[in-house]
């Protein structure tokens, strides 16, 4: 660490673990996420294991889910170029 | 668990605020915050699977069913983990 008054910041080595672990900590973040709502989804009793059904279903929630959410972006997108204002989006 | 792996092999044993004990330190405390966050949504899960009216103790067949809960809950996180993986890897092999 350099203590030359920039601060922590300055090391390129900390600044670039910092990215990679920023980066691991959304992959974390997004599964946890996904692992809940997918189990409200596909759970059913909980067995002595996953049967390959209900992997299945894990999986297809997974796509699904990051398939919406550039569904999302998308259409958000597209609405606020056409139409050039947000606000007026919402008012729908 | 295997993304939760954390290495705690440390480097120079120094104590010394050196940049590589503090990138240990750090990866230890997102290694803990990531097990009580899986712990944190576990409990919850199960908790809403096996345990109806809640009576004056946790009975046999609901202390079986959180133990079987808790293993297939790590099976849906480690099946969700692999499957998102593979789809980042087909975004990142699209652009």
């Amino acid at each position: 660490v350099k203590m030359d008054g920039q601060g922590v910041a300055a090391d390129p080595q900390l600044q670039q673990f910092i990215e990679v672990e920023s980066q691991k900590q959304r992959f974390q973040q997004l599964v946890h996420q996904m692992t809940e709502v997918c189990w409200e989804k596909c759970m059913d009793k909980p067995g002595p294991k996953l049967d390959s059904r209900t992997e299945t279903c894990f999986v297809n929630c997974v796509e699904r889910f990051i398939d919406t959410s550039q569904f999302i972006l998308n259409r958000l997108e597209q609405t606020q170029r056409s139409r050039g204002s947000f606000s007026e989006t919402m008012s729908d | 668990m295997d993304s939760f792996g954390s290495d705690f092999s440390s480097g120079a044993g120094s104590g010394k605020m050196d940049t590589g004990s503090i990138m240990e330190q750090v990866k230890v405390q997102i290694a803990v915050a990531n097990a009580q966050e899986l712990l944190q949504r576990m409990t919850d899960k199960c908790f809403k699977k096996c345990i109806g009216k809640p009576g004056g103790t946790l009975d046999n067949s609901e202390q079986k069913c959180i133990a079987m809960c808790m293993d297939r809950y790590m099976d849906a996180w480690n099946t969700v983990s692999r499957a998102y993986n593979s789809r980042l890897q087909k975004e990142r092999a699209r652009i």
